[in-house]
């Protein structure tokens, strides 16, 4: 059985990080939104320590890097989640066509 | 490296003040002491003092351009809070929090001022943008600033994502997050991905222009400006807007010559663009925190310049358009955070009423439009220099529309002072104390200080 090659990983990256920006758009729950983001970040995730297996394999560095996303990225939710939750307190839904106070 | 440490224990201590006490005066005093303590530390790296010697592994990368820049933003910020820091601590229920979340904002802006590394320039816009998230939603009642909380972070998180994806397109190819380019030897295998490398370059560009809020890219700012606090409007519009710039400057810097000529093309239409809208849009504004938010974008399109082209013309160019921008700006909205009616018809008849006011008021909006004998004038002249020592008459067209979008920019800030000096009205306004006036004046005196001596600030950088 040959190994995978990382073209294949990479197709499976970039369809996660379309899928993300596509839920980002077209979603309206505030909760799906957010698990959006957090589908891109972790497109890139896999990304990163695919490149750093397949073509780097001497160095950490790509690993590292998707170490500190998976930090931030949790910062981002907690601050992201304390958001919704103050609009959840004053509209009484997380519908974001709800929140039309800012006209654009 | 001094500032990066300081900043972030001062926000740390900053917490601390607020679980020890709620009395509002002394947490702005503690907040004032942190800020010049971070002055001086800084100032001593400069010198080569170091307060804690730390090996970044070539991460970060230490010169004077980012040492002077993180000097600047910090005095900016001192400003700042001497000017609006009452408002700051009356934002909402926690005092001390604000001031520690802007801590933190500054310890991402000195990592944005020296970062050499694409991990390093991750964590500082990581680190700049999650305080503010919360900084714009500080008001928790008020149905506005949530939602342009909400918007700011959908927005942040997104362009982050840009960011992200970018980064690892680049290190798929080079191997390394280092942004001085280093093309490995090609490795054992590994096919050839040649298109991905200015793919991925533009995906950070684009993220950079979303934090910067240039053209295509803006239609987050004038929200997120109106519906946030007015303090923290004014601190966003100014201290984070030059730190996303001198982040693009670097980046530039090292990369320039991979992109090609393909950028000289794509950068004048993002400049011209953002110039257009943020100047055009602002024209049709009722409300004067709209219109500063636009014309926050159409500042931005000249800041644009500096990274257009690449000499030291325009190193200094946005030192100096940093240091005019920033105070203008803060005055400005310090005034309008004591106005009950932020529309235009609020500011008729102040002149009458509050003389002091009005008349720094007008020198502010008149150093934003760029008049002689301001800091503005030398700003927009110095950017627009080093387009034309860079690139000879063939930039001159360039030169020229930004002068026309100026004059525009003359229109919308003449209105204020227009509303201020020949209408009548009751303009009605919160109490006002003798050191809010005073340090007003001061700011004033500053603007016309760098706008007739220039070099005086620019000598300090190469001193």
């Amino acid at each position: 059985m040959s190994p995978v090659p990382v073209t294949h990983i990479l197709f499976v990256s970039t369809a996660l990080f379309f899928i993300g920006m596509y839920g980002l758009f077209t979603r309206r729950n505030m909760i799906t939104m957010l698990m959006s983001v957090e589908l891109i970040l972790n497109s890139v995730n896999i990304n990163f320590v695919a490149f750093n297996k397949y073509l780097y394999p001497g160095k950490l560095d790509g690993i590292f890097f998707s170490l500190f996303i998976i930090t931030i990225a949790a910062a981002e939710a907690a601050v992201a989640i304390a958001i919704i939750i103050n609009l959840y307190r004053s509209h009484h839904s997380i519908d974001v066509e709800d929140a039309g106070e800012l006209k654009y | 490296m001094n500032a990066i440490i300081f900043s972030a224990l001062s926000g740390v201590a900053m917490m601390f003040t607020g679980i020890f006490t709620t009395n509002k005066s002394a947490i702005r005093n503690v907040a004032v002491i942190a800020l010049l303590g971070l002055i001086i530390v800084n100032l001593l790296h400069s010198y080569g003092i170091f307060v804690v010697r730390v090996n970044t592994h070539s991460m970060l990368q230490f010169e004077t351009f980012g040492l002077f820049f993180n000097t600047l933003v910090f005095a900016a910020t001192l400003l700042f809070v001497l000017l609006s820091g009452k408002d700051v601590t009356n934002a909402g229920t926690y005092g001390a929090e604000y001031f520690a979340l802007i801590f933190f904002v500054l310890c991402g802006v000195s990592i944005l001022t020296c970062y050499n590394s694409l991990l390093m320039l991750f964590i500082g816009i990581e680190i700049l943008s999650i305080p503010l998230y919360i900084l714009t939603g500080a008001d928790k009642r008020n149905l506005k600033s949530n939602e342009a909380s909400l918007k700011y972070f959908l927005m942040g998180s997104f362009s982050t994502g840009i960011l992200l994806m970018g980064i690892t397109l680049v290190y798929g190819i080079t191997g390394t997050f280092s942004i001085e380019a280093m093309r490995p030897a090609v490795s054992v295998g590994a096919p050839n991905y040649g298109i991905l490398e200015p793919v991925g370059l533009l995906f950070i560009f684009i993220a950079l222009l979303f934090k910067v809020s240039a053209a295509p890219f803006h239609f987050w700012t004038p929200d997120v400006y109106d519906g946030a606090p007015t303090v923290f409007t004014s601190f966003m519009a100014t201290i984070v807007k030059a730190a996303g710039f001198v982040s693009f400057i670097r980046l530039f810097d090292a990369r320039a010559i991979e992109m090609g000529i393909s950028w000289k093309i794509i950068l004048p239409v993002i400049i011209i663009a953002t110039l257009l809208i943020g100047n055009i849009t602002a024209v049709f504004q009722q409300s004067v925190k709209r219109m500063m938010a636009y014309s926050s974008i159409a500042q931005a399109g000249f800041m644009l310049f500096a990274v257009y082209v690449n000499n030291d013309m325009s190193k200094e160019g946005i030192l100096l358009y940093t240091a005019a921008y920033s105070i203008a700006t803060i005055g400005i909205f310090a005034i309008l955070t004591r106005m009950k009616d932020i529309t235009f018809d609020g500011f008729n008849g102040l002149a009458k009423k509050h003389p002091v006011l009005a008349a720094t008021n007008a020198v502010f909006l008149l150093s934003l439009a760029g008049i002689p004998l301001t800091a503005g004038f030398f700003a927009k002249y110095y950017m627009l220099a080093a387009v034309v020592k860079e690139n000879g008459a063939g930039a001159l067209w360039l030169v020229i529309v930004a002068v026309l979008f100026a004059a525009v920019s003359v229109y919308y800030y003449f209105r204020v002072i227009q509303a201020m000096y020949f209408k009548e009205g009751e303009p009605e306004i919160t109490e006002v104390s003798g050191g809010f006036k005073t340090a007003l004046v001061m700011l004033a005196v500053l603007i016309v200080l760098i706008g007739t001596f220039p070099s005086a600030l620019l000598n300090w950088f190469y001193f």
